[in-house]
């Protein structure tokens, strides 16, 4: 009955799919089922997944059902079906990073934020393809090939975060969570037509998360619409002991903020993120969004964040140097591949040698000369600043407006190899990681298709302000109204199943 | 091969140069970053969880009790304290090293700017701090004899607080004499403060001196070694004495120092060349991005400071003052904790302070020595040996017998008066029966009774006094032997 029915996947809230289920019209088997279904067709094109963790998928699924059956009380995201970039670990599962260094390494615990999903009643069905330890902004330089953008096949998801947008987009399940270091959730939510947001530093914990730059990484969800992601947000955030750079600032109810009236709220248009660099459609369509917000009765205005014009060189300092300390732990003495040498320092040269990609080595190659005596202040001391400066830039626009507006990408998702200079492939994440730099949160939501494909339109707020996302988010897809589904979503295999 | 000459016979032009790095590892219940236990050995890696192996994803979170013990240590060594503690990562690769970079204080350590002062050779001396800080211990490599293909890491250390103590540059410490009683001032203070064990055999005290030699009252530095392995302070004071000695007569005779790392063989009584330094190793400090800066508020430093126990020079005054001991007994007694406290419990029932110093510095500590044990884990405890000092200046046993009574004491833990009962001990003060065993020790010895009656050898009294000791078993009050003798003398003399 179900997979008759295309919109109980794809654009069906999990706060539905959770009365669905309560009501008993839908088992949690049957919606897990569908998802595999959905995985089996699809994913053979789409490779969005490394892993699908279907026994346990449907083990999670049957003890769900026995609850509901006995009428125990049920978690806020029963009835939500969850794909994790393959950075989150979980416990006996095996957890990648996207490297061929840990391609079988199973680890021996979870990360907070998968224990909480669980805990609030959500099924992890699998484990997501990215960009080798989260570098690269196309989901191409995973170890274990490219994951495929579902709108068409022969274009990027975008990254690092590809394999969760696109399995999100492709309705491989009802939601995902990734991790953004420069603009890894947002960027590929808005080349897949999906919601991603990226919140604050220190909202959600880290702990499970396997590394990339320390102080810029954040795990946010992907949703089909932004109350999905306010849903996924209030189950993955707070504080834990386990990381100390997590906020004791109280968790607020998200979902309440959603559909309330922006009337009012003043948005800022940030030229930097109209201007050089930037496609005039992507930048068309996010001025269009801006213009139906002040339709709403927002106060739209120009502002201008001059330092941002910095932010991708620092960006490109501070991550590869954090990236450098953070991936020295891989030297093949504990676990993950483990590649003979001569001696210890051999056995750990061939290892990395062996273990990590082109993309990986030369990040951390950058990021180890950054860090080095004699460039400390040069490069890394610099970068800091800068990073100061961007904060500061922030906080002055803060005071004239409630939440800034601009394209999420400069362009909307490019063809495999058409982006073979490293250079432009960084510049994508020109307008997405000014929001990591200075801390703050930031959402991509779809703004419709540009030439058939999708484009994102970027809401950035205060600190822990992600309240003023889903408000803002939520009034927009109201009068932006329901986006067509992807082609793999609307192939003909999964119709007819 | 040069040998220890030079330095310590005090002739040569050239005087040493000596700065301290102490590693100190903190008494504290949980590890550094983690909820994993902090105890010295055990089954290697059964202490060991994500965070102290530094598995994939695991993050750290500050132990709060090792900043304090970090704390009360730069107070204690006059420092000034930051307001808020910062980590940097000291990044370099080794097998031991499980995160790839070790989380420690660069930039701002806890305490800098301090100082220590104590005597040698009865002379007042400071030596400046130039930082104390908090950083992780490693893991350890274990090989075994004959697999040389493979090497064994246990990290039940990884992840365990260590607080480090730097002197300050230019070092004050010019001899081996002055390194070693620094070394033995600073951990007075660190098992004062109860924040480190002190027991450099098991390694929670290690100390690596720097040694470098110059031209007497030389403005300028020569190339310094650092010296590994020292794990005593006999093989403090010897590895620099030899170092000191083996530079300058490098010096003397043409020759180059070289920066180099050196180990203590100490067998051989001499330092080894272990590896150049010519290269500085690149650590590659940044800020630890997983640890946000803790504060350290005034009231918490307050509550600290209220709480500062007393510290080795107030209880060295006390005993002078207190209990009347001479400046080397005060040194003994205050050089650790455990010691300090063993005595003063021990003097509260004992009485008189010199004779419990005398007790537990002599008889005592042969016996826990020979047992190859230490003060705390003695059978005798401080209560008793005070009851056997008080058994013994009341007179009711004598010196001799006291110390039969202590060998039994230690052996089977029973209390000092008990085991005199027991064997009828108590002093023999009967004077009709000591001047029986008088008169029968000088009629045995008509010879020695004649050189000191005719012949004025007053110094062979001894011998008689001894024979009278031997035929009592030890029990003859001595006072009363020794009034009877005179006596007995005395009337030979007279006749
Ligand atoms: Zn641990």
């Amino acid at each position: 009955m179900l997979q008759n029915h295309r919109d109980d996947f794809l654009n069906v809230p999990i706060s539905d799919l959770r009365s669905r289920v309560v009501s008993g019209e839908l088992t949690v088997t049957a919606l897990v089922q569908g998802y595999l279904g959905r995985i089996q067709t699809s994913d053979a094109e789409v490779r969005a997944f490394l892993a699908v963790t279907e026994d346990r998928a449907l083990a999670s699924a049957a003890d769900a059902d026995r609850r509901i059956a006995s009428g125990e009380p049920l978690g806020p995201l029963t009835g939500a079906v969850i794909a994790l970039k393959d950075n989150l670990c979980v416990e006996g599962v095996v957890t990648t990073a996207g490297s061929r260094i840990l391609e079988r390494y199973i680890p021996p615990y979870t990360a907070t934020v998968v224990t909480r999903l669980q805990s609030a009643g959500a099924i992890v069905i699998g484990k997501t393809n990215l960009d080798e330890f989260a570098m690269g902004s196309s989901t191409e330089h995973s170890a274990f090939g490219p994951t495929r953008n579902p709108w068409d096949l022969e274009r990027v998801p975008g990254g690092s975060s590809g394999g969760s947008a696109a399995a999100c987009a492709a309705a491989m399940c009802s939601g995902a969570l990734g991790s953004d270091t420069g603009g890894s959730i947002r960027q590929p939510a808005a080349f897949c037509g999906v919601v991603g947001l990226k919140p604050t530093y220190g909202r959600v914990s880290r702990s499970g998360l396997i590394a990339f730059a320390s102080s810029l990484d954040q795990i946010g969800p992907f949703g089909h619409d932004v109350r999905d992601c306010a849903e996924l947000l209030q189950t993955i955030a707070g504080h834990d002991p386990l990381d100390s750079t997590s906020s004791t600032m109280p968790v607020p109810e998200y979902a309440e903020s959603c559909g309330t009236s922006v009337a009012g709220l003043r948005i800022g248009l940030p030229v930097e993120f109209f201007g050089d660099g930037i496609s005039p459609t992507c930048a068309a369509a996010a001025r269009e969004a801006a213009a139906a917000l002040q339709s709403m009765g927002a106060r739209v205005e120009e502002c201008s964040l001059p330092a941002t014009a910095w932010g991708l060189s620092a960006y490109y300092v501070i991550a590869p140097a954090e990236a450098s300390s953070n991936l020295a732990r891989f030297d093949g003495i504990r676990y993950g591949l483990r590649v003979s040498g001569s001696g210890h320092i051999g056995l750990m040269e061939a290892t990395r040698g062996t273990g990590f990609g082109a993309e990986v080595q030369q990040r951390i190659m950058a990021g180890t000369w950054c860090l080095s005596s004699g460039y400390y202040d040069q490069y890394y001391r610099r970068a800091q600043q800068v990073r100061t400066l961007i904060r500061g830039d922030f906080d002055v626009a803060f005071e004239r407006f409630d939440v800034l507006l601009s394209p999420t990408t400069p362009t909307t998702a490019f063809r495999f190899g058409d982006c073979a200079d490293p250079l432009q492939m960084k510049l994508g994440d020109v307008c997405t990681l000014p929001a990591n730099l200075a801390g703050i949160c930031a959402i991509s939501i779809p703004a419709g298709l540009v030439d058939g494909l999708p484009a994102g339109v970027q809401l950035m707020a205060r600190a822990f302000d992600e309240e003023m996302l889903f408000r803002v988010g939520s009034a927009y897809e109201q009068v932006r109204g329901a986006l067509q589904p992807p082609r793999v979503g609307a192939s003909a295999e999964w119709m007819a199943a | 091969m040069t040998t220890e000459s030079g330095i310590s016979r005090g002739e040569s032009a050239y005087e040493p140069v000596i700065g301290m790095e102490c590693h100190a590892e903190l008494l504290t219940a949980s590890k550094m970053f983690c909820s994993c236990e902090n105890r010295f050995g055990g089954e290697p890696n059964t202490r060991c969880c994500p965070v102290c192996l530094g598995l994939p994803g695991a993050l750290p979170a500050v132990n709060r009790m090792a900043v304090e013990h970090v704390i009360r240590t730069a107070i204690a060594l006059n420092c000034s304290i930051e307001s808020e503690a910062h980590f940097d990562r000291k990044n370099y690769y080794y097998p031991d090293l499980p995160k790839g970079y070790q989380i420690s204080q660069y930039g701002k350590p806890i305490g800098s700017g301090g100082w220590l002062d104590f005597e040698v050779e009865g002379k007042p001396k400071r030596v400046h701090i130039r930082r104390v800080h908090l950083e992780e211990d490693t893991g350890k490599l274990i090989h075994f004899a004959g697999d040389s293909q493979r090497s064994f890491v246990d990290f039940n250390r990884s992840g365990v607080p260590l607080m480090e103590i730097v002197t300050e540059f230019p070092p004050d410490l010019h001899s081996a004499d002055e390194a070693r009683a620094y070394l033995t001032e600073l951990r007075a203070v660190l098992t004062f403060l109860g924040v480190c064990d002190g027991k450099m055999e098991e390694g929670s005290l290690r100390c690596e001196p720097n040694v470098s030699v110059r031209l007497r009252n030389a403005e300028t530095y020569g190339a310094k070694t650092e010296i590994k392995n020292l794990n005593s302070f006999r093989a403090v004071e010897r590895g620099i004495a030899f170092e000191a000695g083996r530079q300058a007569t490098l010096l003397e005779t043409g020759g180059v120092v070289r920066q180099e790392t050196r180990g203590w063989d100490e067998g051989r009584a001499a330092t080894f060349s272990q590896r150049s330094k010519e290269v500085e190793q690149e650590y590659r400090y940044f800020p630890e991005p997983d640890l946000p800066p803790l504060r350290l508020d005034e009231p918490w430093l307050e509550r600290i400071r209220a709480t500062m126990p007393e510290l080795p020079s107030s209880l060295r005054n006390r005993c002078l003052t207190e209990y009347g001991l001479s400046a080397y007994d005060a040194r003994l007694i205050s050089e650790s904790r455990a010691t300090a406290q063993w005595f003063e419990a021990a003097a509260a029932v004992g009485g008189d302070a010199k004779l419990v110093v005398n007790w537990m510095m002599g008889d005592l500590a042969r016996l826990v020595n020979a047992a190859g044990a230490s003060l705390d884990q003695c059978p005798v405890t401080p209560q008793r040996l005070g009851e056997l000092v008080t058994l013994v200046s009341s007179g009711a046993i004598t010196g001799k017998i006291a110390k039969a009574v202590l060998d039994e004491m230690y052996a089977t833990g029973e209390p000092p008066a008990a085991i005199v009962e027991a064997r009828g001990w108590r002093t023999e003060r009967d004077p009709a029966a000591i001047r029986g065993l008088v008169e029968q020790a000088c009629n045995a010895n008509p010879e020695i009774v004649a050189d000191i009656t005719l012949r004025g050898l007053t110094q062979k009294r001894g011998f008689l006094i001894g024979q009278v000791m031997k035929a009592s078993g030890g029990k003859a009050d001595p006072g009363e032997v020794n009034r009877l003798l005179d006596e007995l003398l005395a009337r030979a003399t007279g006749a």
